[in-house]
Formats: C-alpha cells, sequence, structure tokens
C-alpha cells in the first residue's frame, strides 16, 4: 500500500521561501488555511445534502433557513456546542489567561524540584 | 472590483485515465480555484504598497529612486501587504499540490492500470531508457509539485502526471478551457487562419507534458504525423493513454531530449513549444533552439508560446512582480530567460533575423460561457495571454 497521505505532502525541491518576519507566523497562517479550505468543503457538501433533500422532497431550504429550535433541549445544546467549538479554537488564549492569573513554572524548573524530591 | 467567478470544477472534460474524484476533492479545487482568483485581486495591493508606501519611504530614506530590482525586492519584502500575499499565494500553491497528490496517490495502482491497459502494444508510446533527465529538471520541482515530471515512486507511476492533468484548471480557474489544452488550441487557430495555405505534413511538439497543448495541434491537422517528446516518463506514459482516449490517431509519444533531437536534419515542417522554454537552462536553451534548426524543414516554422518578454518600457516593478513565480513557484529559469532576447537566440542558432516573429495570444477557452465579464487585474504570470515568437527557416 502506497503512503498516499505522506506522499501528499512531501516538500518540493528548494529550500521554502518564508515572507513574514517570524517563521511562526507563516506556520500559523498555513495551518488556518489548511482549515479555512476544509471548512469551505464541509459548506458545499452541506449545500450538497440541502440541494438533494430539497430535490427528493424531504425538506426545502426555506425551511432549513426558517427552523428555530423546538425546545429548550435543543437550544441548550446547540448552544452547548457553540460554546465547546468556540473554547476549542481559542485554547491557547485560555491557557495564556490561567497563566496570567496564576504565575506558572517552567518545565525545567519544576524537573529541577523534583529532582530534590 | 467585482470577481468573474470560476466554473465549478465539474465542468473539466474526464477521460478514460481522468482520475477519480469524491464531492470532497472536487469542493477543494472549487475553494482553491475561487482563492487563486482572489489572491489576483489582492495582488492589486502590491502595487499600491508599492506606490504609496514603499516608494516614498525608500526615496525619503536614500534620496534617490531603486538602482534595481534586487533592492526594489529587498524593500517590498519588509510591506506587510506583500507578505501576506505571498505567504497565502505560496500557501495556495502547496495546498493546490497536496489536495492533488492526494487525490491521485489514493489511486495510485489504479491509474497506473488504466493507462498501461490503453498503452499496452501501442507502437505511438516510444520509451527509451537511455534518455537521461536533463539537469536543469533534476535541479528543482518546478511548480512546486514534489518529484516533478519524472520520478516514479513505483514502476509504472503516473500519479503527478494525472496530478498535473487536473490541476492546471486550479491554477488558471478554468481558463484554459475544459482540456486546459486553451494554449495549443489558440496557436493552432493562428497559424491555420494566417497561413491557409501551410500543410505540415510532420509536427514535433517539445517539451510536451502530458500533450494537452499537443493534441489542438493533430486535431487541427489531423493528416499530420505529430510526434511530442518529453524526458519525463510518467507525463508520456499518461500523455499517450489520454489521447488514446480521447480518440487520437496521428499523435506519437517519444522519450527524448530537447537538446539531443533523435530525429533526421530537415525532417519537420512545424516546431512547436508551449510554456516550455522557460522550464530548461541558460545553456540548455541554445542547444535546444539549434536542433530546432537543425530538424526543420526549410520552409518550415517554428513557435514557442511563453510569458511576456521582459522589455525596457516594463517598469522595474512591473519586471520585479512578475518574477514572483520564478522564485517562490520554483521555476527559476523564468526569470533569467525573460532578460534575453529571443531574436538574438534565435539569430545565433541560425535563424534569418528578418524571418522573426513575435505575436501576442490569448488562450481559446471553450468554458467561456459570456458570463467572464469583469475586467479584471492582471494576475501576472497566470494570466492566460502570452507571448510567442518564432520564425520561418528559408
Amino acid at each position: 500500500m502506497i503512503d498516499y497521505i505522506g506522499i501528499a505532502g512531501n516538500k518540493p525541491k528548494g529550500a521554502r521561501p518564508y515572507f513574514f518576519d517570524d517563521p511562526a507566523v507563516e506556520r500559523v497562517m498555513n495551518i488556518t488555511m489548511a482549515i479555512a479550505m476544509e471548512l469551505a468543503v464541509s459548506r458545499e457538501r452541506i449545500d450538497t445534502l440541502e440541494r438533494l433533500l430539497e430535490e427528493k422532497g424531504v425538506l426545502t431550504r426555506a425551511e432549513i433557513d426558517a427552523y428555530v429550535p423546538k425546545d429548550k433541549q435543543a437550544e441548550t445544546e446547540r448552544q452547548q456546542a457553540h460554546s465547546e467549538y468556540i473554547s476549542r479554537v481559542l485554547r491557547i488564549i485560555q491557557q495564556e489567561m490561567e497563566q496570567l492569573k496564576n504565575p506558572d513554572k517552567t518545565l525545567q524548573e519544576i524537573a529541577d524540584d523534583i529532582d530534590k524530591m | 472590483m467585482a470577481k468573474n467567478l470560476p466554473p465549478t470544477y465539474d465542468k473539466i472534460a474526464k477521460h478514460e485515465v481522468f482520475p477519480e474524484m469524491t464531492h470532497d476533492d472536487r469542493a477543494r479545487y472549487n475553494f482553491l480555484a475561487n482563492l487563486n482568483k482572489h489572491l489576483a485581486h489582492v495582488s492589486q495591493g502590491n502595487t499600491l504598497a508599492f506606490e504609496n508606501r514603499v516608494k516614498p519611504q525608500f526615496v525619503k530614506e536614500n534620496g534617490r529612486e531603486f538602482k534595481n530590482k534586487e533592492e526594489l525586492g529587498e524593500a517590498m519584502a519588509r510591506d506587510p501587504h506583500y507578505q501576506t500575499w505571498s505567504a497565502l499565494r505560496r500557501s495556495t500553491m502547496e495546498m493546490r499540490q497536496q489536495a492533488g497528490r492526494s487525490l491521485t496517490y489514493r489511486q495510485a495502482e489504479k491509474l497506473t492500470q488504466k493507462v498501461n491497459q490503453l498503452n499496452e502494444g501501442k507502437d505511438s508510446l516510444i520509451l527509451n531508457d537511455d534518455v537521461k533527465v536533463p539537469p536543469y529538471l533534476m535541479a528543482v520541482d518546478n511548480h512546486l509539485m514534489p518529484g516533478s515530471y519524472h520520478t516514479e515512486l513505483y514502476d509504472g507511476d503516473v500519479a503527478n502526471a494525472a496530478n498535473y492533468d487536473g490541476g492546471l484548471f486550479v491554477t488558471t480557474a478554468g481558463l484554459l478551457g475544459k482540456y486546459s489544452d486553451g494554449g495549443g488550441k489558440a496557436i493552432a487557430q493562428w497559424l491555420k487562419k494566417n497561413h491557409p495555405e501551410f500543410s505540415p505534413k510532420r509536427i514535433l511538439d517539445i517539451g510536451c507534458g502530458i500533450g494537452h497543448n499537443t493534441l489542438p495541434l493533430a486535431k487541427m491537422y489531423p493528416d499530420a504525423e505529430v510526434v511530442a517528446i518529453d524526458t519525463g516518463r510518467p507525463m508520456l506514459r499518461y500523455g499517450h493513454a489520454r489521447a488514446m482516449a480521447l480518440g487520437y490517431k496521428n499523435v506519437k509519444f517519444v522519450q527524448a531530449e530537447a537538446s539531443q533531437l533523435p530525429f533526421e536534419s530537415e525532417s519537420f515542417d512545424w516546431i512547436q513549444s508551449t510554456m516550455f522554454l522557460h522550464e530548461t537552462g541558460g545553456k540548455s536553451i541554445y542547444n535546444i533552439m539549434n536542433e530546432i534548426q537543425r530538424c526543420l524543414k526549410p520552409g518550415g516554422i517554428t513557435m514557442h508560446i511563453e510569458q511576456p518578454q521582459y522589455t525596457d518600457d516594463m517598469t522595474m516593478y512591473e519586471k520585479w512582480i512578475r518574477d514572483w513565480d520564478a522564485y517562490n513557484n520554483s521555476e527559476p529559469y523564468w526569470s533569467k530567460m525573460h532578460d534575453i532576447d529571443p531574436k538574438t537566440l534565435m539569430a545565433e542558432c541560425g535563424f534569418d533575423p528578418n524571418q522573426y516573429m513575435q505575436i501576442g495570444a490569448q488562450a481559446i477557452n471553450d468554458l467561456d460561457d459570456g458570463t467572464q465579464k469583469t475586467d479584471e487585474p492582471e494576475d501576472h504570470g497566470r494570466s492566460p495571454i502570452w507571448n510567442v515568437f518564432g520564425a520561418w527557416k528559408k
């Protein structure tokens, strides 16, 4: 079996040019753009589903646009999902705030501490 | 400025060896075509940044204008808009390669089988183990395609060729037509229209790749024998199978190197190259042109479709931004080649300067449904507007 996943991501010949002053910014941007693409792909897939469902007379897209949760449980589930999603995406900011609130030792320092324990 | 919407990926023409694609593969390509289109507009900000920010700042600090492209480039490299645009464009090219190679290598064995079936027993595919890939192609992976045109990760590997076939549509946002053959069509139509009496019996296409620009020549001149050469075996195998699948009977695919053509002198009426010379090298281009001169019959024509030359009336900024692909999309000879005068090149290789010609060409796009009407900014190096140079041999 060919390792197509690994092969697909191979680097072309030649050192890669970086355009931002800090390569870390470029790295993050590249990952973000890949995620942006996957989100666009998911949206196109949802659009396909909606059109197929409409074609087959299961529902109309107007029904989807007009949809609001019918009970408290559905409302909670949906809002919970948003909340969880946002926290997931912005995890690093939460952790930086926790560090600000409770400045922590580095793992090197902890290692030195443990060495004496 | 409003944008023309690229055609959806499903409009690309399929054939028997075209890779199978899922819904999400196509959606990825739709996203990337739109992103390419979007970035063409974002690139206009580079001109603004240069005129309103980078140049005035430089003049203020140095009391003079830029001396050369290098100095201009160093100043632009520090501009935040240019940095963002460049990083996004590079990223888009890399994503295109990853998306294409993940879908073709996923089905690599099946692609090989299909290609082998169509090629088996055909004498119109001539491979030759003695032909070496020239050093200028070994030095770089053109357009950031890892492994380039020649690498076979296993015996009979054609996955990169299939990736190339499906990917042109994305990078050009469909402007080359459904078979990505808008360049070949343009040149064939130009010749037929302007020289209706010319009736080539033997045509050579150099650096044919998958033969996407070769087939329009074969179609325009069905009685001619068309020979397409390349050094990339995967490209030749796939290109031949593609031509078979599309029903072409008058095209031969031959593994050969352009600077050592395995053909008799004065044996071709027309020798063509399309977007090939800028992927060669500084010495090779002269060897290749000498070989073209040798193999061309008296009364024959040679033509070469290329990106625009850098002329004296082009601003330093335009020359520099046109170099972007050379260094950042791995086509390093692109910049160097555009500094040489093609007329001088041809004259040095034995063509009569009085027979030299230069014309502009635009891709013939069979996907144009009349909706692509907005006058868009030129996407330097990506627009299907080319310079064609060549000569008749006396």
